[in-house]
């Protein structure tokens, strides 16, 4: 009895010092000391965490490095994959406009026909402005027809094979074409040159030639259709004592980036010399 | 003497890369003339028999693609074989050189008997601006392709003929 008594009392006086602490607690009397403690125990709790993730870390690295690596090459594998995808798909964007182009000028000419071709080479020789298309005799082409862009006239068939045509370009230094100045309503010759560059002759004096007037191929002697663009006057020299005035020209075509071409299929170019007098001494 | 066919191959190569690349890579008006150099090395390096072979295949080669008429390239290319021969048997003991002999010299005169030959037949093509637009832009950058070319053209002549003594 007096055993239950005293282990009674000994639960009671546990209790209540429990209790007594927790109040004290509660009431904020041990703040200084329980702060301490906490401290104390989240330091080092702290202290243990940092040591444990360490320790994990460098006992996890390696396997993660390696995965990483083999992640971040899948990676770069498929940003150039996708990077040829849009170079590719870049290249399907710019053929598409130029088709497109090029369709909006067959639309606007109709009386012609066209067989689209592309420009798979330059000639070999600085010296000559030509350039090869992969259509040939086996598509119709044939020597003396006009290729055009949908910017303007570029030139015409010079040799056909059967899947390939050179074509000399207006920039060719042995290119010569009679063309028309819209604005002054009259005719010149377009010659090329070494540089690629354009110029006109045989301007009349008489006539009065401005910068930026339109010029277009006359269709006189039979090598080309009339009303081809061909460019603009750049700018015009005239001197009292020449026969005739000379301009610049710029063309409307950027020969420098030649993709797709049209030849024009249904023109057949006149051949005019048995029609010339020939002048005997 | 089987392996020697492969000039075929090799020369269509080289046309389609003057034609479709190189003639591209601008510098002024002018660009390289690969077959040139090409045959430059090779006559350099090879039998004289074959060098003539391959010049006159690559004149065809050129001509059939370029609008020049055909005797100038046909020329041109066997008087560079020829320069090639000549100079191998001076400079033999200093090859690079001889290889950029043959190419400076070659590209001079092969330039100048285009221009000759353009002129004469119609095209006007002005002496000063030719000389300065295209005549020296190319002969710097076939110069610049010697090198490349003629290591590898060295190679291929010692897997062509490998009895022979290359240096």
């Amino acid at each position: 009895m007096r055993n239950l008594f005293g282990r009674y009392l000994q639960t009671t006086i546990i209790f209540l010092i429990v209790g007594g602490i927790l109040f004290l607690a509660f009431g904020g009397y041990l703040g200084g000391a329980s702060r301490g403690l906490g401290s104390s125990l989240v330091g080092i709790q702290t202290w243990l965490s940092t040591r444990y993730t360490a320790i994990q870390d460098f006992l996890a690295a390696p396997r993660d490095i390696a995965t990483l690596r083999q992640r971040n090459a899948e990676l770069e594998s498929e940003v150039s994959r996708l990077q040829g995808q849009v170079i590719e798909l870049q290249q399907k964007v710019d053929e598409r406009d130029i088709l497109a182009a090029l369709v909006d000028f067959m639309r606007a000419s109709p009386e012609s026909t066209y067989k689209g071709a592309a420009v798979v080479g330059r000639d070999p020789s600085p010296f000559l402005h030509y350039i090869i298309i992969n259509r040939g005799s086996n598509d119709g082409i044939l020597r003396g027809m006009p290729v055009v862009t949908n910017q303007g006239l570029i030139g015409r068939v010079d040799a056909v094979v059967a899947d390939a045509a050179r074509v000399q370009l207006v920039t060719d230094p042995g290119s010569a074409i009679n063309v028309r100045l819209q604005n002054a309503d009259t005719d010149a010759v377009l010659v090329g040159s070494v540089t690629g560059d354009l110029s006109l002759d045989m301007i009349s004096q008489d006539v009065t030639v401005e910068a930026g007037d339109v010029v277009l191929t006359s269709g006189l002697g039979g090598g080309y259709p009339p009303d081809l663009i061909i460019g603009q006057v750049l700018n015009v020299r005239k001197l009292d004592f020449e026969l005739f005035q000379q301009a610049a020209l710029q063309p409307a075509v950027d020969f420098a980036r030649l993709e797709i071409v049209l030849v024009i299929t249904n023109f057949r170019p006149v051949d005019v010399e048995p029609l010339i007098p020939i002048t005997n001494p | 003497m089987f392996r020697n066919l492969i000039a075929f191959p090799l020369l269509a190569l080289v046309v389609i890369v003057q034609s479709a690349v190189i003639s591209h890579m601008t510098l002024l008006a002018g660009y390289a003339d690969l077959m040139l150099v090409i045959l430059a090395a090779w006559a350099l390096k090879a039998e004289a028999s074959s060098a003539w072979l391959w010049a006159i295949l690559g004149g065809v080669m050129v001509s059939f693609v370029s609008g020049l008429p055909w005797p100038v390239t046909m020329f041109g290319y066997l008087f560079v074989v020829l320069l090639a021969q000549l100079l191998r048997r001076r400079v033999w003991q200093a090859p690079l050189l001889a290889m950029f002999s043959v190419t400076f010299i070659g590209t001079l005169i092969m330039d100048l008997f285009t221009l000759l030959v353009l002129n004469l037949l119609g095209t006007p093509l002005p002496i000063g601006d030719s000389l300065g637009l295209i005549v020296l832009p190319s002969m710097l950058l076939n110069l610049l392709f010697a090198v490349p070319v003629y290591v590898m053209i060295r190679d291929l002549a010692q897997w062509v003929s490998p009895a022979q003594e290359v240096e």
